[in-house]
């Protein structure tokens, strides 16, 4: 068991690594450097900048240093001290821009996790306990219509209706008057009457997908002989059903909740900008969209460590889950 | 024990019955494919999506680049066959707009003329346009005599949504195709040195492919498409786009490819093989290729909707493709904002064929995996 954990946080430690690596060529991608880009925004502000300046910049900046040497000054900030380096777009260093709506992407995402479980759990039971019956039929079409729709496009979908039949614009995450108010209980509540649609839009496919995984699992051991001995052996229905199939059929759910945890980050962004929330979506399209890679490099960072430790914990829970897992080892 | 059945079949339908046992592999995967009824459902919407893409230029009613100003944001005319009148007619008409201004607003407006018909006909002149690429023609299959038919609506340009549509069908389908030939080389490649080599090759292959599959796939293709530099020509973006999808989307594959090298190269057949004397080359394309091309064409039909979402994805947020281009995602672009949305809610069809392209790919998809192993059963 230790031994499995251990291993397992090794990795984790190795891909996080990988992951900054990456986040950090992706910052170096795009031609120019941050000289060049304050050179730009000074020249059409109408400052003049000289070469000699360029030069001096780039010098204090430390950018003509060899690139591996920038990559850990770059990696040892964000590790030692939580500076992620300066948003030239924002004109504000990278941690505040992030921290301010980080929060509302994490409320998000977590939600949505936990709706999709919660729905797809027992929906997923009950369809394949009454296979073929008209409701797991009605199921079946909704998941595949679920599983082809992305995400944007439900996010229209559903913003049209709301515009059409409420008369309301269901984007955002506050009604106007809560929108700069501080925390309060009646802006919490007012934040939850607002979270289900996204909800809704991020978690559909997921969904569909964990309820279609969970019904063939359950279907395949409802077949098999320990189910016929455990029900000739007089246990209740229900109980056998929660007892020993279920039990089983869960660990593939388990098992992919880092790659659900990666479905849906990846997810957030684009319905953030559809539904204009005030989460990490429209900062990172943003970003992107102006090539400040400081901030976007550091979103994509962030994002990845997110779902590998996701993926580490269901590595966890899974162990947990099924003892035969750390007998194998 | 039974004597042989010796009579000669006649039909088509009696060979196949009688002679399983003499059918190919991929006849039998053929006859189990064809009993997955939604399979052969999504065969046919993909059939008729990609009838639709190949003869766009020909089956649109004009040239997706023309304006027709009489026509701006105007919503999908239909196809009567019955007029105001309830009497029947023969050649299917469009009712004819007219351009008011209104009143409150001052914006044109078309207003539908239930008194004018413009009927519909065959094979018309229209914008020109290049067939293939080949020849320059400029004959339409349909159109209305005597005004316009925007079976889709138009856009705010007043260009047929219809025609655009059908354009980014084909600008779509061919990026899904190109993605995934180019995600299944390198899958193949990659699962090959993996499987085939094994040790440290395969150690490092697989990491690697952990590695792509633990981050977030949207933010990375996001990321690395914003790096492209923005003066490229729509042509170089094109080939750049589906790269980066390429780069993103093999890690199925190459699995694949490789666990089922790694249990094909202990069979006894390969052994075989190998004691006649048969070339490596020989082995790996005559003997193993052929037991897990099923399952490398199961995961072809799983990763081209992937590609074709990511594609659209891209593109509807501005990341991908842009105009000039017709894609499905560069055409849902127009549709970002709710304004738009609620007067213009038809613009919201280039959606539902992605819908309808995503959907079919996933039947196929599921029919492909229970035929892809023929033998049980």
């Amino acid at each position: 068991m230790l031994r499995i954990l251990l291993k397992r946080f090794g990795f984790m430690v190795l891909t996080l690594a990988a992951v900054s690596v990456v986040a950090f060529v992706l910052i170096q991608l795009p031609p120019g450097d941050f000289a060049d880009a304050y050179a730009n925004k000074k020249q059409a502000t109408g400052g003049p900048i000289s070469l000699e300046e360029m030069v001096e910049l780039r010098e204090r900046l430390g950018l003509n240093r060899p690139w591996s040497v920038q990559y850990f000054d770059w990696i040892s900030k964000i590790v030692l001290h939580g500076d992620f380096g300066y948003s030239w777009g924002w004109k504000r260093p990278v941690a505040d821009v992030i921290a301010e709506r980080m929060p509302f992407t994490l409320i998000l995402a977590f939600s949505t996790l936990f709706f999709m479980y919660a729905i797809a759990i027992p929906i997923g039971i009950y369809s394949a306990v009454r296979q073929y019956s008209i409701s797991d039929y009605v199921v079946s079409v909704v998941g595949y219509i679920g599983l082809a729709t992305p995400n944007f496009l439900l996010a229209l979908i559903l913003m049209y209706l709301g515009q059409k039949y409420f008369g309301q614009s269901v984007g955002g995450l506050f009604s106007p008057e809560f929108q700069d108010v501080d925390w309060s209980w009646a802006r919490a509540k007012d934040l939850i009457g607002h979270l289900w649609v996204p909800i809704i839009v991020l978690g559909t496919s997921g969904t569909a997908y964990l309820i279609r995984t969970l019904r063939a699992s359950v279907l395949d051991e409802l077949n098999k002989m320990y189910v016929v001995a455990a029900r000739a052996g007089g246990l209740s229905p229900t109980q056998l059903l929660l007892k020993y199939p279920v039990r089983i059929a869960l660990n593939p759910i388990v098992a992919t909740l880092g790659w659900r945890i990666s479905a849906i980050i990846s997810g957030a962004p684009i319905v953030g900008v559809v539904m204009s929330l005030p989460d990490t979506g429209p900062l990172f399209l943003q970003a992107l969209l102006d090539q400040d890679m400081a901030l976007a490099g550091a979103m994509v960072l962030i994002f990845a460590a997110l779902t590998i430790v996701g993926t580490f914990i269901s590595d966890i829970l899974l162990v947990m889950l099924d003892p035969r897992i750390s007998l194998e080892s | 024990m039974t004597s042989p059945d010796t009579t000669i079949p006649t039909t088509k339908e009696q060979r196949n019955k009688r002679r399983p046992e003499m059918a190919s592999q991929w006849q039998l995967m053929w006859w189990k494919f064809k009993k997955h009824y939604l399979a052969m459902v999504g065969v046919i919407a993909l059939s008729v999506l990609v009838f639709l893409a190949v003869f766009a230029g020909i089956i649109s009613p004009d040239v997706p680049k023309a304006r027709n100003n009489a026509y701006l944001s105007g919503p999908p005319m239909g196809i009567h066959f019955l007029d105001a009148q309830g009497d029947f007619h023969l050649r299917p008409f469009v009712y004819a707009r007219t351009t008011k201004r209104d009143p409150v607003t001052l914006r044109k407006i078309a207003v539908v003329d239930t008194d004018t018909h413009w009927p519909i006909e065959f094979f018309v002149r229209g914008g020109s346009y290049k067939f293939w690429g080949l020849f320059k023609t400029d004959i339409h299959l349909f159109g209305a005599s005597g005004g316009f038919i925007h079976l889709f609506g138009t856009d705010s340009l007043g260009r047929d949504v219809f025609a655009r549509t059908l354009y980014a069908t084909r600008v779509s389908l061919s990026i899904g195709l190109v993605g995934v030939t180019l995600a299944f080389v390198i899958g193949a490649m990659m699962g090959g040195i993996a499987g085939y080599f094994g040790g440290v090759a395969d150690n490092v292959i697989m990491r690697l492919i952990e590695f792509i599959r633990s981050i977030p796939t949207l933010p990375l293709w996001l990321a690395l498409s914003a790096a492209l530099p923005r003066d490229w020509s729509s042509f170089q973006v094109y080939l750049a786009i589906t790269l980066i999808l390429a780069l993103v989307g093999w890690t199925h594959l190459a699995r694949t490819v490789r666990s089922k090298l790694l249990a094909l190269r202990e069979e006894d057949f390969t052994l075989a093989a190998k004691l006649s004397g048969c070339s490596n080359s020989r082995i790996i394309l005559r003997h193993l290729l052929p037991s897990f091309m099923s399952y490398m064409i199961v995961d072809v039909t799983i990763a081209f909707p992937e590609i074709l979402l990511a594609e659209t994805s891209l593109s509807f947020l501005g990341l991908g493709l842009r105009e000039p281009v017709e894609s499905w995602g560069v055409l849902l672009f127009a549709a970002q904002n709710v304004r738009t949305l609620a007067h213009t809610p038809w613009l919201l069809i280039p959606g539902l064929f992605v819908v309808i392209a995503v959907l079919a790919f996933n039947f196929i998809g599921d029919g492909a995996r229970d035929a892809a192993d023929p033998y049980s059963k």
